[in-house]
């Protein structure tokens, strides 16, 4: 039985994480960061196997790629967290000779990460080949990448997903961040998605649903998706999570998507986010 | 070796040994798995797809997505070769191959056929002059244009071995064989004459006609130093440096634009080391159009004649 409390803590120390990040530098996107934090927890503390001392190949073990590389200080938290590297590495985040460049990449050898992203919509294809090279292996270990809804936008993402159901990937699962925002505006204003169950739903997927920031619906569309296996089919996890989550003023519109908090605002944030596991 | 030993044993296209040696390095190396971007047939990949079916990935018209695909079989230490035209294998896919492939450090060899003028009727659309520009501008890719089937096929077999992104560029046309079977080095130049007067440096469908220029430039009496340089990138400076500074005058000879190709290449090096007269043998910043292979090289400037007559400009300039 997971421990749900204990994750959520966990969820806590990363946003303090993020905002921290995020204002040393000045730079940066806070907003989907903290509206992806319980999902990355959930991955690395509880659903995944995975083995921090890190080999890019992965062999029997569950694979996870970030597509939406903008929201590296989450994912940067939560590797640190989970041991791939010193929590004290967050402090180097976007500055000059840092291992935590402002988009993820595996060019300065940061343990935890296999692709560079950033130029939007090339995850989930590389998930794939993933995917595949675990079948060819007879490995059954799960391939997750996150995607942002925006990004969808990118045509290579619909590539990807025909391609994925054609090859009958149920070793895949796609997480799409639904936050309905980017950086110009909602989705709707900006480029409409439309109904994008349905869209996946005739690109061959099984579609499922979270709460992307409630711990315990997460575990739940996860032990779902496990259920998939065997079926044939790619799933995606259509996430509904809210831009900013955790820190009231970046909660509701788009603003907080790349903009770092200043002294005042950090104290503001860091208020609402007791510290749990100790700040780095 | 001297010019006149240097002959065609019969023609067969580029694609053909680049078919032929993904046949044989996938019986070597069972990490070697192959994508296509719907082009199975022009990329001559059946005898591979037949031996190995679940080691080939057909990714339909969706070259973005084969891009990044490759790049995740490469993560877990597979050895990815894609195949489709030299166009949709760089200038449609550009960022994919920046960012999942080179920058990620990915060990995946992207494979171009149809590269340059020789594509012949489809036209301009499809016969891209800009591809070699475009991939050895990225930092840590290594860049092939190997000259006839046995050097591809070398090549192609060479490339598994050789641990890092790649671009390998080779052609439609049934062309002259002239290269020994066999051993292949990646980065290193092949001297093919030594001579005095003249260094004529040659890469892909270019180095026959390379050979051909350089045999009437003996029979008027020249001597020629001619360098089949099959890696663009790393290029071979030791042995450009080494025969420019005995001859003093060099030609580069590619089918490719002048700007981003093999020449600007070599001109870059010669300016920081050793400044001589170069002149090009290339397309002068243009497109192609429809025609057959050997009427485009004419009409554009990448004939026998056009060596010749760049080989005579440039020693009128020592």
């Amino acid at each position: 039985m997971a421990d749900i409390k204990k994750l959520n803590r966990i969820a806590t120390q990363v946003r303090r994480d993020i905002v921290r990040q995020v204002h040393a530098c000045q730079s940066g996107h806070p907003g989907g960061s903290l509206g992806c934090a319980d999902v990355l927890v959930a991955l690395y503390f509880e659903v995944m196997k995975h083995d921090t001392s890190f080999k890019m190949e992965g062999h029997g073990e569950d694979i996870f790629y970030l597509s939406n590389g903008h929201i590296s200080p989450v994912f940067y938290s939560v590797l640190a967290r989970s041991g791939y590297f010193p929590v004290e590495e967050l402090a180097t985040f976007r500055q000059l000779n840092s291992r935590l460049q402002g988009h993820p990449t595996t060019h300065e050898g940061l343990p935890g990460v296999r692709i560079a992203s950033g130029s939007l919509g090339q995850g989930t294809s590389v998930a794939i080949g993933t995917a595949l090279s675990k079948r060819l292996e007879k490995d059954d270990r799960t391939v997750y990448v996150l995607t942002g809804d925006g990004e969808l936008q990118e045509g290579q993402n619909w590539e990807a997903f025909m391609s994925a159901a054609h090859y009958k990937l149920d070793n895949l699962v796609v997480i799409v961040d639904r936050n309905y925002v980017q950086i110009d505006g909602t989705n709707e204003e900006v480029m409409d998605l439309g109904d994008l169950k349905a869209k996946f739903r005739s690109f061959g997927f099984t579609v499922l649903g979270m709460k992307g920031n409630n711990m315990r619906s997460i575990l739940t569309s996860f032990e779902k998706a496990k259920d998939e296996r065997g079926k044939g089919k790619p799933v995606v996890i259509i996430m509904d999570t809210k831009m900013g989550y955790g820190v009231d003023f970046m909660m509701d519109g788009h603003k907080w998507h790349g903009v770092a908090p200043n002294d005042a605002q950090l104290e503001s944030a860091l208020s609402q986010l007791k510290e749990t596991l100790g700040d780095y | 070796m001297a010019l006149k030993d240097i002959v065609s044993t019969g023609k067969k296209s580029t694609r053909d040994g680049f078919g032929a040696g993904l046949h044989e390095v996938g019986k070597k190396n069972k990490n070697v798995v192959a994508l296509c971007a719907d082009l199975v047939g022009s990329l001559k990949m059946q005898a591979f797809i037949k031996e190995n079916p679940e080691r080939f990935f057909q990714v339909g018209i969706a070259e973005a997505n084969m891009m990044g695909i490759a790049a995740g079989l490469a993560t877990t230490g597979k050895i990815p070769y894609t195949g489709t035209f030299a166009n949709f294998s760089t200038g449609r896919v550009y960022d994919q191959i920046r960012q999942s492939i080179a920058y990620s450090d990915k060990n995946v060899k992207i494979c171009a056929s149809h590269a340059g003028l020789t594509l012949g009727e489809d036209g301009a659309t499809h016969q891209i002059l800009e591809d070699i520009g475009m991939m050895k501008m990225l930092p840590g890719m290594t860049v092939i244009n190997p000259c006839d089937y046995n050097q591809t096929k070398a090549a192609t077999i060479a490339l598994a071995d050789h641990h890092g992104p790649a671009y390998l560029r080779f052609g439609r046309p049934g062309w002259p064989i002239f290269m020994p079977e066999g051993e292949f080095e990646i980065g290193k130049a092949i001297v093919m004459s030594e001579g005095t007067d003249v260094t004529i440096i040659a890469t892909g469908h270019l180095v026959w006609k390379a050979v051909e220029a350089a045999k009437e430039l003996e029979a008027e009496g020249l001597s020629v130093e001619l360098i089949n340089i099959h890696t663009i990138k790393p290029l071979d400076e030791e042995a450009i440096l080494k025969s420019v500074k005995k001859t003093g005058a060099v030609v580069t000879c590619e089918e490719h634009n002048y700007l981003g190709g093999l020449g600007e290449s070599v001109a870059g090096l010669l300016a920081r080391k050793q400044p001589t007269p170069q002149e090009f043998v290339a397309t002068d910043d243009t497109f192609g159009e429809s025609g057959t292979a050997d009427q485009l090289l004419e009409k554009y400037g990448l004939g026998t004649k056009d060596v010749v007559a760049k080989a005579k400009a440039v020693l009128a300039r020592k």
